[in-house]
């Protein structure tokens, strides 16, 4: 098993105005699984190409357990790859898929096919090793690309959006497989998805990315809770974490957010770390949860009450989401299924105060 | 309903005069090679008598003609260009396909241009070529010209580039080396073009006239086309023999065509790209 090491990676494809990625730094330990998630065109399948050896690094230094491994080729590298279309050779057998690397490599026959098999138990696929992937679905299929790169045994294993051309059901049902698997093989993951709710549930620490850069690096609940910036706020989380912009204004000594909608005195806490912001432009971000109606005993402190006119609900069974008015935009609240609202109905709400997100409008990033 | 059946009516008559037009001329070939010299020119009612019958043409074909030596010149020149071809275009359309290295556009726009020069316009510099390189009637220099063609490069690249790219980068990663990609993962997926490379190879090489006819002399050197194409002269042709050789000729490409007839529509179908 292995600790990858990027630092300053850089990724110019050639005739492009600016890089891909500019300069990216990044550990990733040992026996972690660690998901790079952002948006299409974030970057984060070039950087596992690079880390693959299928794009060329054109910047920086890569190594693997402190081995550089700019130069060396794909197969040189020790890492096994799992692609989104499976990739699969359609003219050979689930085993033989699975042998083929092994048998370039010059393995004993008998460690082949014990490798082989030892792959298939894990993955539950032992009737299934004669067959041609033709003859197989979507899972059956990412479940031998998967095992290719299991009988490898390789230093790193890394994943590129495998459960995208899944259905729902069946891409929940290998996202545990996935997790499950890590568990027993305590190997090194890098996984990339643009589906935040994939990365917050199988990673140990979730990189995000936003045009090339890497925006923070951090546990799933710790990028919830503590987003480094608006991007990361708003991309983490579904919903999404609203927004509002305001101005904060100092009032018989306590500071207060104030805007068209809102109008609230911010916890002592908050307000000391925000003194410096009194008379600026802020944005206010609050999760779907973190606002409650006041008519409802809700076990948190909760800010002063707000007036909110309900738009839209949205019952999915185990909750509620309510969509209401925010800014000329909608907002999203996330309600107990029992708790019924009518279209136009005017609530009041207040905040949880222990949950309430501020950002500088300039330059994104959290304020406190 | 009516109306349907009447449409299917005219549809089947438009298609079995196509076919009359098509097979026609093969069937007057084939009465023609089983009747004596004599009833050539006769009224056509006598061919199709069973009484004017004989098998002596097709007898003759063999025993009064080098034929059997045609036959083997044939073979061996087609075999080995359908060989080379299958092989070299795929090994070029790989290269162009998959392969990222200076001038690859241009190169493969300089090849694709040569199809714009019309072939008979090469003859002479071609046979020039030869003659320089003391090829003229000799098999190297009957095969080496169609070694491998432009139309067959096109063809393979384009079926290649259909392939996913992730089945080239897993091979990578697995360990193969490019040849080892293209052999042992792109060529076994790619048998509707190969197959489709070979038939037209095959076709095009058993019935090349042209080119053999200029670079052979002797007729030790000559294909079952220029050999059949010399039984008929300025002054006499003995009819019958030259279709029952010609009707010999036919019938390898005839049953290649009926039993691999699939790959050819598969062939046309997959240079158009699909998965």
């Amino acid at each position: 098993m292995a600790t990858v090491e990027i630092r300053h990676l850089v990724k110019q494809y050639p005739g492009a105005a600016k890089p891909t990625i500019p300069d990216a730094n990044l550990t990733i330990e040992d026996r972690s699984f660690v998901v790079l998630v952002g948006p299409s065109g974030c970057g984060k399948s070039t950087l596992l190409r690079m880390i693959a050896g299928l794009e060329a690094i054109s910047g920086g230094d890569l190594l693997i357990d402190g081995q550089r491994i700019n130069d060396l080729s794909p197969k040189d590298r020790d890492i096994a790859m799992v692609f989104q279309n499976y990739a699969l050779y359609p003219h050979m057998s689930v085993y033989e898929n699975m042998a083929f690397g092994l048998k370039l490599r010059k393995f004993p026959k008998a460690e082949i096919d014990q490798r082989v098999r030892a792959a298939a138990d894990i993955l539950g696929m032992n009737e299934l090793l004669e067959r041609k992937p033709k003859a197989m679905s979507g899972g059956q299929r990412q479940r031998v690309a998967i095992g290719r790169a299991i009988v490898r045994e390789p230093k790193v294993f890394l994943f590129d959006e495998p459960l995208s051309n899944l259905d729902a059901k069946l891409r929940v049902q290998m996202r545990v497989e996935i997790k499950r698997l890590h568990q027993r093989l305590k190997a090194t993951m890098v996984y990339v998805t643009h589906d935040q709710v994939e990365a917050m549930t199988m990673g140990d620490k979730i990189v995000v990315m936003k045009a090339g850069i890497i925006q923070q690096v951090d546990s799933p609940m710790s990028l919830y809770h503590n987003p480094a910036n608006l991007f990361v706020a708003g991309f983490i989380g579904s919903p999404s974490m609203n927004f509002s912009r305001g101005q904060l204004v100092s009032e018989n000594g306590a500071l207060r957010f104030t805007n068209q909608t809102f109008n609230f005195q911010l916890p002592p806490n908050q307000a000391d770390s925000l003194k410096s912001q009194v008379g600026k432009e802020v944005i206010f971000g609050f999760r779907p949860e973190s606002m409650y109606d006041t008519r409802f005993p809700s076990g948190k402190t909760l800010t002063d009450p707000q007036r909110i006119t309900i738009d839209v609900t949205e019952p999915i069974g185990s909750e509620t989401f309510v969509y209401f008015t925010l800014d000329g935009q909608t907002g999203c609240m996330r309600v107990p299924s029992d708790i019924r609202y009518q279209p136009d109905e005017v609530i009041t709400v207040g905040f949880d105060t222990g949950r309430l997100y501020f950002f500088d409008p300039q330059t994104e990033l959290r304020l406190g | 309903m009516q109306r349907l059946h009447l449409q299917k009516l005219v549809f089947y008559a438009v298609l079995l005069l196509m076919t009359a037009v098509y097979i026609g001329p093969f069937i007057y070939q084939f009465f023609i090679s089983i009747s004596h010299s004599k009833d050539v020119f006769g009224s056509p009612g006598n061919l199709i008598q069973p009484p004017n019958w004989t098998l002596q043409n097709y007898a003759n074909v063999w025993v009064d003609l080098p034929f059997k030596q045609w036959l083997v010149n044939s073979v061996f020149i087609t075999v080995v260009q359908t060989i080379t071809n299958v092989f070299f275009s795929a090994l070029a359309g790989f290269v162009f396909a998959r392969l990222d290295f200076p001038g690859r556009r241009f190169i493969f726009g300089l090849l694709l241009s040569s199809l714009t020069v019309p072939g008979i316009i090469l003859l002479v510099p071609k046979f020039i070529f030869m003659n320089d390189l003391r090829l003229v009637n000799t098999y190297t220099g009957l095969i080496i010209p169609n070694l491998v063609t432009i139309t067959n490069i096109f063809l393979m690249k384009q079926f290649f580039e259909t392939i996913p790219k992730d089945l080239e980068e897993a091979a990578l990663i697995d360990g193969c080396s490019y040849f080892r990609i293209f052999w042992q993962i792109f060529l076994p997926v790619s048998t509707p073009a190969l197959a489709a490379v070979a038939i037209y190879t095959f076709q095009g090489s058993w019935n090349e006239f042209l080119w053999p006819v200029i670079i052979s002399i002797t007729s030790d050197h000559f294909t079952l086309p220029v050999g059949v194409g010399f039984l008929k002269n300025q002054f006499q042709s003995d009819w019958p023999l030259l279709m029952a050789g010609t009707l010999l000729i036919t019938l390898p490409t005839l049953c290649i065509f009926l039993v691999f007839q699939r790959y050819f529509v598969q062939g046309i179908a997959a240079s158009g790209g699909k998965e």
